[in-house]
């Protein structure tokens, strides 16, 4: 019960922040990509905003467990293999064509229309095709 | 305006508060990606429960929020279906290949100082500039 009332709050707290500072708005998001052109500076106040609590919050990680019991995730091997790649970039190439990336693509859903909605289905059949499309991948890179 | 960048470090901070919620109290990591796409493929069922509710979280407070947020709110997304289903496809195949996004990668992984975080973000935001580029000033399209 404890736990499903942190994710609640945790959801409550992401969904207020991407409302509050602007990116569910795409012309925001797109603005930060678009060197070439209006440029808009939010998304880095946004991410430097964010990344401040959470750098903390690593720091209490140390020596304790989570609230709720078992333990924190561990530190992932720092391997930079071509899913990581290949995927970051496939993602943000999207990202740049509608201004939207999962959390404000969720956050939105209630002021995005129809719009939105066709979004949401097409990431959630990508994220389906996902695990065969990076097996596939595994194997392309093993023959290169 | 002159006081987005305000309301983008307010905004900020709350990501980065639930994050921190989420960590400390349970021991995982606010990516949106990875809590969303483990529901799609089966990977995260055995703990739907905490998914599905952190989910609602994020859905519903803009919802209880919206009747009091003075001036217009919108997302200014494309009209384009072509564009909006291509998007989509990119980003969910893109992120859970990636295994994370901007929260997972980039706000969890950054904060933590993840090589791995800090590769993957480079590579997004690449990316997302290079085809905005194209797109945009080049071919017109968006």
């Amino acid at each position: 019960m404890q736990r499903l009332f942190l994710s609640l709050l945790a959801g409550a707290l992401f969904g207020t922040g991407l409302l509050v500072s602007g990116m569910t708005d795409t012309t925001k998001v797109q603005g930060w990509l678009d060197v070439f052109g209006k440029w808009d500076p939010t998304l880095a106040f946004v991410m430097g905003g964010a990344i401040v609590p959470m750098f903390f919050a690593w720091r209490l990680t140390r020596g304790r467990s989570p609230l709720v019991g078992g333990s924190f995730p561990s530190v992932p091997r720092p391997q930079m293999d071509h899913r990581l790649i290949t995927g970051s970039v496939l993602f943000g190439m999207g990202w740049g064509l509608a201004g939207l990336c999962p959390g404000p693509a969720i956050a939105s859903l209630s002021y995005n229309g129809i719009g939105g909605l066709i979004f949401l289905a097409a990431m959630l059949l990508g994220m389906l095709a996902a695990p065969k499309a990076g097996r596939q991948l595994d194997r392309l890179a093993t023959n290169v | 305006m002159e006081t987005d960048w305000i309301w983008g470090l307010v905004g900020g901070g709350l990501i980065g508060l639930g994050g921190a919620v989420f960590l400390l109290g349970n021991g995982r990591i606010m990516g949106a990606s990875g809590i969303l796409g483990g529901l799609v493929d089966g990977s995260g069922w055995h703990n739907a429960a905490e998914r599905l509710v952190f989910l609602l979280g994020v859905i519903a407070m803009p919802v209880l929020l919206l009747p009091y947020y003075e001036g217009e709110i919108g997302t200014h997304m494309t009209s384009n279906t072509v564009v909006i289903i291509i998007a989509g496809l990119l980003v969910g195949l893109g992120t859970r290949i990636a295994n994370g996004c901007t929260s997972g990668h980039g706000v969890c992984g950054i904060s933590r100082l993840s090589l791995r975080g800090i590769v993957a973000t480079v590579f997004y935001i690449l990316a997302g500039g290079l085809t905005i580029a194209m797109m945009r000033h080049v071919l017109g399209v968006i």
